[in-house]
């Protein structure tokens, strides 16, 4: 591995702080370069969507919203409210998890996927970001709210742009380290890992506020979403639906990644990766109780019983059983057998049900007795799918530059150790 | 020990105490009162059983707001045989309905913003675009909007509406003559009613005037002035001879202002920026100790 590691960074002797500025372009020029096979399939079949989303996005930006989307008078929000920015950032929840768990609860077990899902995290909001602007008719005064051209503070939304920006910020000041890392900044990364305990609790309250924010979003349509999914408890509903939905798209995530970036994973974390699974399937079936809960309580409270004997009623059972009910089973047999393939197929049905769930809440229940229901169109599917794909190759092309699954070799990792230094030292300057 | 406990409660307070000031901003919910300078709200009573379906309101609103021309004529009265909704060019519409009490008769009603006295639109928008003026019209500051639409999904009444094939799109509604009313003159739509069936005044005056017309007419008015509690209360009034839910007038709206449905959350946020880090800190002090006394105990 040790072997391995060297080749991985071959620069990080040449990048030393005598460095130039030129040197360091030119270094970075060099990373820009693409590694490995480039005609894979993959590559060809993402490329086509990437560039097919590129062209769509110039027509929708000549031609307005209305020239590839289904948006309506009765539909403002679409998938790419409804599904890019609202299931994507529950989806994201898993950063914010892992790092109360890892740096918080001091849990070091998960410490080896921890880089993975904060770059991911990360990305994901930077690409959502991306996304919502394409959303916005006129993307140019995005800039308003943020540099006071009237401050909205009575709108939720206000507070859910804020939140998005300041932990988007958040997570690049935890991922940070590892960018010192690959640029071999030894001095700047001493900084920045100092950085990182107020990253991120600032990190985990703004990620509260925001999850719960994106539902109470819709606390002013309630007239507008049916009564099976409107309730006052949606803030608090998103928030925890936002836990197993992080650390569900983590298990999920994880494995495909573990798949693709093999040879870059050291043999101790292969071997405590089928626990780390295991014990995320833990967490993921604590919120998934107590989110169920949560729902049994506001579906009583709320005296829908007839409702449940209607379309809506069934669909509204489908999203229940489908995606708490079956997967609180699942995940329940899979960690008493030990059975890491099952909590990875739970993984997906939890997190398809919270796709399922998002999307109810902001298109499918949203003006559910509208006769002109809303629909994606294809250009709609393939802008996201195009979002998607650039962020996954947004993410590989950091993961087989930076180290977020391997260990710099000269950095190793401190954070294992018994005593560590660094924490001292952090406590000190926090103090102070 | 590298940190005391009276550091330790600085640090949380002085934490605590920076982020209630960030986060104390939205907890101010800037809800417009029913009269912050001590004016009185403006309003429009559409009095239904005057209405004589003459559409000259939409007329006069086209013209006022420079909208396109209709397809069809505003002296046609073929589009009475579509229920129609207010689009970007067409601030109020026309619709007609079939009267139960005298078949020969039908009922028309006007559609268009409510102009709500605690507006959802105003509460949602981020960036103030729309705005809830003292006089009472809700404006729209066309150059602050950034188009994220969360106005349309907030507003019980589905009033704004947005331009959604232009690549420089604004967002269309009534607003209520602004100009005009601020100088203390009547909406287009009111000067153009030939029947007096648009009535604009003081709110406080309209509710009055509505009230009596109910006692007066007993057998004429339905007992029941739609817009003065619907969404907390509405600057357009309605008065009808038949119960407003066959005018598709929504009465599933409720009536709480729908500001208020959010104030709740936006006020625990500083609550959540206090206690959050506090407990946080506290907690990954008690975790992180443990690793310190291993430590220790190794050297």
């Amino acid at each position: 591995m040790e072997k391995n590691n060297t080749v991985a960074f071959p620069q990080a002797k040449s990048l030393t702080g005598a460095d130039t500025v030129k040197g360091f372009f030119r270094f970075v020029l060099r990373e820009l370069k693409p590694k490995g096979k480039i005609l894979t399939p993959f590559n060809v079949i993402s490329a086509l969507i990437i560039l097919g989303g590129l062209i769509l996005i110039v027509i929708r930006f000549a031609y307005g919203l209305g020239s590839i989307t289904n948006l309506s008078q009765d539909y403002p929000w679409g998938i790419w409210i409804g599904f890019d920015v609202v299931t994507g950032v529950a989806f994201a929840g898993g950063a914010y998890t892992l790092c109360f768990v890892v740096h918080i609860l001091n849990f070091k077990k998960y410490e080896p996927i921890l880089r993975a899902t904060v770059l991911n995290g990360f990305l994901a909001y930077c690409f959502y970001a991306g996304a919502l602007l394409l959303d916005l008719g006129r993307p140019w005064n995005v800039i308003n709210p943020i540099i006071g051209n009237a401050f909205g503070y009575s709108s939720v939304l206000f507070l859910v742009a804020w939140h998005f920006l300041l932990y988007t910020f958040c997570q690049f000041v935890e991922i940070f380290p590892a960018v010192t890392e690959w640029l071999y900044w030894p001095k700047v990364r001493k900084y920045a890992k100092l950085c990182t305990t107020g990253a991120v609790i600032f990190g985990i309250t703004l990620s509260t506020l925001h999850q719960s924010g994106l539902g109470a979003l819709f606390m002013m349509a309630s007239n507008k979403i049916h009564p099976l999914w409107y309730s006052g408890n949606i803030p608090i509903l998103f928030f925890v639906s936002s836990v197993f939905a992080g650390l569900s798209m983590v298990i999920a995530e994880s494995t495909i990644s573990h798949r693709v970036f093999q040879d870059q994973i050291s043999p101790s974390h292969h071997a405590s990766f089928d626990d780390i699974l295991l014990g995320m399937a833990k967490g993921a079936l604590g919120a998934l109780f107590a989110y169920f809960f949560l729902k049994v309580i506001d579906f009583v409270h709320g005296g829908h019983w007839a409702l449940l004997n209607t379309p809506m009623g069934y669909w509204y059972l489908v999203e229940i059983i489908g995606g708490i009910v079956i997967p609180i089973v699942l995940f329940t047999i899979a960690i008493l057998k030990n059975n890491v393939r099952l909590v990875q197929v739970t993984a997906i049905i939890t997190a398809l049900g919270v796709i399922l769930n998002r999307l109810n809440i902001s298109v499918i229940a949203f003006k559910w007795y509208s006769v002109n229901r809303y629909y994606p169109s294809w250009a709609e599917v393939w802008v996201t799918a195009a979002v998607i794909c650039m962020e996954i190759w947004a993410f590989r092309w950091i993961v087989s530059r930076m180290p977020i699954m391997r260990e710099h070799p000269a950095f190793p990792d401190e954070e294992n150790a018994p005593h560590k230094e660094t924490e001292v030292v952090q406590w000190k300057v926090s103090a102070s | 020990m590298t940190i005391s406990r009276r550091n330790f409660l600085k640090v949380a307070g002085a934490a605590g105490g920076v982020l209630l000031a960030g986060g104390q901003k939205p907890a101010q919910a800037a809800v417009p009162d029913a009269d912050p300078k001590g004016l009185e709200f403006y309003g429009m009573l559409i009095d239904t059983t005057k209405c004589i379906g003459c559409r000259s309101c939409e007329e006069a609103c086209n013209e006022k707001n420079k909208l396109a021309k209709p397809d069809v004529s505003f002296s046609s009265e073929t589009v009475f045989e579509k229920k129609r909704d207010t689009t970007p060019e067409a601030f109020t519409v026309v619709n007609k309905f079939p009267n139960p009490k005298d078949p020969e008769k039908p009922i028309f009603v006007r559609k268009q913003c409510m102009h709500c006295n605690q507006p959802a639109c105003a509460t949602a928008c981020l960036v103030k675009a729309l705005e809830k003026t003292p006089e009472g019209p809700v404006k729209y500051n066309k150059d602050r909007c950034m188009g994220c639409r969360y106005c349309m999904v907030s507003c019980p009444f589905d009033a704004p509406k947005y331009e959604y094939n232009s690549n420089m799109p604004y967002l269309k509604k009534c607003v209520f003559c602004f100009d005009k009313v601020k100088n203390g003159e009547q909406p287009a739509c009111v000067e153009a009613c030939p029947e007096g069936a648009s009535f604009f005044g003081k709110r406080r005056e309209l509710l009055e005037i509505a009230r009596q017309r109910i006692y007066q007419n007993p057998d004429k008015y339905h007992p029941y002035i739609y817009g003065e509690h619907e969404a907390g209360g509405t600057s357009m009034l309605f008065l009808s001879s038949v119960p407003v839910e066959k005018l598709d007038l929504r009465m599933n709206v409720g009536n709480t202002s729908y500001p208020e449905k959010t104030t709740g959350f936006l006020y625990a946020v500083p609550h959540i920026f206090i206690l959050w880090p506090t407990f946080l800190f506290g907690l990954s002090y008690l975790t992180h100790s443990k690793d310190k006394e291993n430590g220790h105990g190794e050297e």
